[in-house]
């Protein structure tokens, strides 16, 4: 696994695509910063980390399109796929690379809470609930760019497919909100993922939302390994 | 070393490989031949793991490719027809990846095997150039690097000459026979004097059908029928000739072949199903002819690569007939699993 941890890692940065995601993501964080809490002169940070949420929207299907669709297109999933090492290895392995990158942007992003710190008053433990849960809300959505990357050869579409499957997840708790049928709100509310993230913002580590998020990464890794294995019996 | 029973796949509705089977021991070098679309890549993707067969076993070194994966493909070094290369790496890069995914467990050294291995298909001079400014034959190398980084015991090599240029073929086919020494190599590839350089064994096969399996000698034998051969006479040329077209029987054609340092070479057909060359013996015999050898025609690799890939071949292996499915009721299933014993009544 750390093979290809470290191979996608250095791909990311010996290709333009890690760069440009970075650069992008602190140049749309830095504007979303200056609208939301230095324009209003707070120094609360929910509204920043909802900028945030859309942001990622965008972003994560440039992260995750060429994972798994990339190898397949070039053939070079047959060396991965004769090698001794597990599909899983193979999947958890890209994965966790994409959210280290990920990682790294959002990590950079702590200069805004860090400007703030510097006028006014922050709330620490508030802050930390809040890049936790954040990450973990789009570690869930990298999982799923994942297996959409897996199941194309094609990195446009895979992108493209990754934003609407996004998009929708993004909005469907405010879809929920208009429906009428008690137990079809319900549901549409348990699947948003964003919806989870309430409790972090206010600066509480859900229990129920930390194993909600594992579960959508645990869920979505095991059906791209599933749909990876099924591929060779096809 | 290698053993493929009852094997077949389908893609979707279509068979690609049709219940082939044939063992290859260590030390081989097999050739895998037959023409584009055969099945050739589809078998070797099974055997390398890369698929799964829909029926039948694959079995490398005693362990099977689905109950052990892992074991099998740590012996295997596997060429796939397209090079599985990642352009944005350089080739020290790429072969060192190859390594840490290959090799994470095993005892070799990084460095001095990499050097090694790059020392071995000559690729000293490119190895800080990134893959993607490579040309075609360097590519290719760089394949061949990849598969014989871990020291695998076998090596698969789909079409390894591809886009040589002549020298290269010449070089690559002579690390192939230096490495043939201690490992054991199928490899494909449709140039046949290739196989006929390289390889001890042929494997042929044709529309998913395992065509022939043996040395190109055995199957050249098994080809060739009785009722054409070769005779060298020696003696005056017009009397030969007209003795050999007129006066034997059972002998439907002659064709005077050419005239050697031995005598007169001729190429003779018997009638249908019947074998004149003992009607040859004594008649040239009784003319004070003498024979100087006469032996049945051989065939090259390539009149025996039609023969078996034409549109009528018939395949000189007969396939075992593919384990019936035991098709158990669900009860009888589950009451093995649990074992139960059915109770006689």
């Amino acid at each position: 696994m750390n093979a290809i941890y470290n191979k996608e890692l250095k791909a990311y940065f010996s290709s333009p695509l890690g760069y440009i995601f970075i650069g992008f993501f602190l140049f749309a964080s830095a504007l979303t910063f200056m609208v939301t809490n230095i324009q209003e002169s707070t120094s609360n940070l929910k509204a920043f980390f909802e900028g945030l949420n859309t942001i990622q929207m965008f972003l994560i299907p440039i992260l995750t399109m060429r994972l798994l669709s990339e190898e397949k297109n070039s053939k070079t999933d047959q060396l991965l796929l004769t090698a001794p090492v597990s599909i899983t290895h193979i999947v958890l392995g890209k994965l966790f690379a994409a959210i280290s990158v990920y990682g790294l942007s959002l990590w950079l992003t702590i200069i805004f809470p860090f400007i703030i710190s510097i006028y006014g008053e922050i709330s620490r433990g508030e802050l930390i609930s809040q890049y936790v849960g954040f990450l973990l809300m789009s570690s869930a959505f990298i999982a799923i760019g994942t297996y959409i990357s897996a199941l194309t050869e094609n990195q446009l579409i895979s992108a493209v497919a990754t934003f609407g499957i996004l998009f929708v997840l993004f909005i469907i708790d405010r879809i929920a909100i208009n429906v009428s049928n008690v137990h079809l709100a319900a549901f549409l509310n348990h699947i948003s993922i964003s919806a989870r993230y309430g409790d972090f913002s206010r600066g509480i580590i859900n229990t129920e939302a930390v194993i909600y998020y594992i579960s959508v990464v645990s869920l979505f890794s095991f059906l791209t390994v599933h749909h990876i294995d099924k591929k060779r019996w096809i | 070393m290698i053993e493929v029973k009852n094997l077949s796949k389908y893609y979707g509705p279509k068979l690609a490989v049709d219940n082939i089977s044939f063992s290859v021991k260590k030390g081989e070098i097999v050739g895998f031949l037959g023409p584009n679309g055969a099945g050739k890549s589809t078998t070797m993707n099974i055997i390398t793991g890369y698929l799964s067969a829909s029926s039948g076993s694959v079995t490398v070194s005693g362990y099977d490719i689905l109950k052990s994966p892992d074991e099998c493909k740590k012996r295997i070094g596997y060429l796939p027809e397209f090079p599985p290369l990642y352009p944005d790496m350089t080739v020290r890069e790429y072969l060192e990846f190859v390594f840490d995914l290959k090799c994470s467990k095993s005892k070799l050294k990084k460095e001095d095997h990499i050097n090694r291995v790059i020392a071995l298909v000559r690729i000293n001079h490119v190895e800080k150039r990134l893959i993607r400014n490579l040309s075609k034959g360097y590519k290719q190398r760089v394949g061949i690097a990849q598969a014989l980084i871990g020291d695998p015991d076998i090596l698969i090599l789909d079409e390894p000459t591809v886009g040589l240029d002549p020298k290269q073929i010449i070089e690559v086919r002579n690390v192939i026979r230096e490495l043939g020494k201690e490992k054991t190599i199928i490899l494909s590839s449709h140039i046949l004097q290739e196989i006929d350089s390289v390889c001890e064994k042929i494997i042929i096969i044709n529309n998913g059908i395992l065509m022939a399996n043996g040395s190109p000698d055995e199957i050249s034998d098994m080809l060739s029928s009785k009722e054409e051969f070769t005779v060298i006479v020696s003696g005056d040329r017009e009397k030969a000739d007209s003795v050999i077209t007129n006066a034997i029987e059972n002998v439907s054609d002659v064709k005077f072949v050419k005239e050697t340092s031995e005598g007169l070479e001729y190429n003779i057909i018997s009638d249908f199903g019947k074998d004149a060359r003992e009607n040859v013996f004594y008649t040239l015999a009784k003319n004070d002819l003498p024979i100087m050898s006469m032996k049945s025609s051989t065939l090259t690799l390539e009149e025996i690569f039609l023969k078996l890939t034409g549109e009528n071949a018939v395949p000189l292996v007969k396939s075992e007939p593919e384990p019936k499915a035991q098709n158990k009721s669900f009860k009888e299933a589950f009451s093995d699993m649990l074992g139960i014993k059915k109770e006689g009544k």
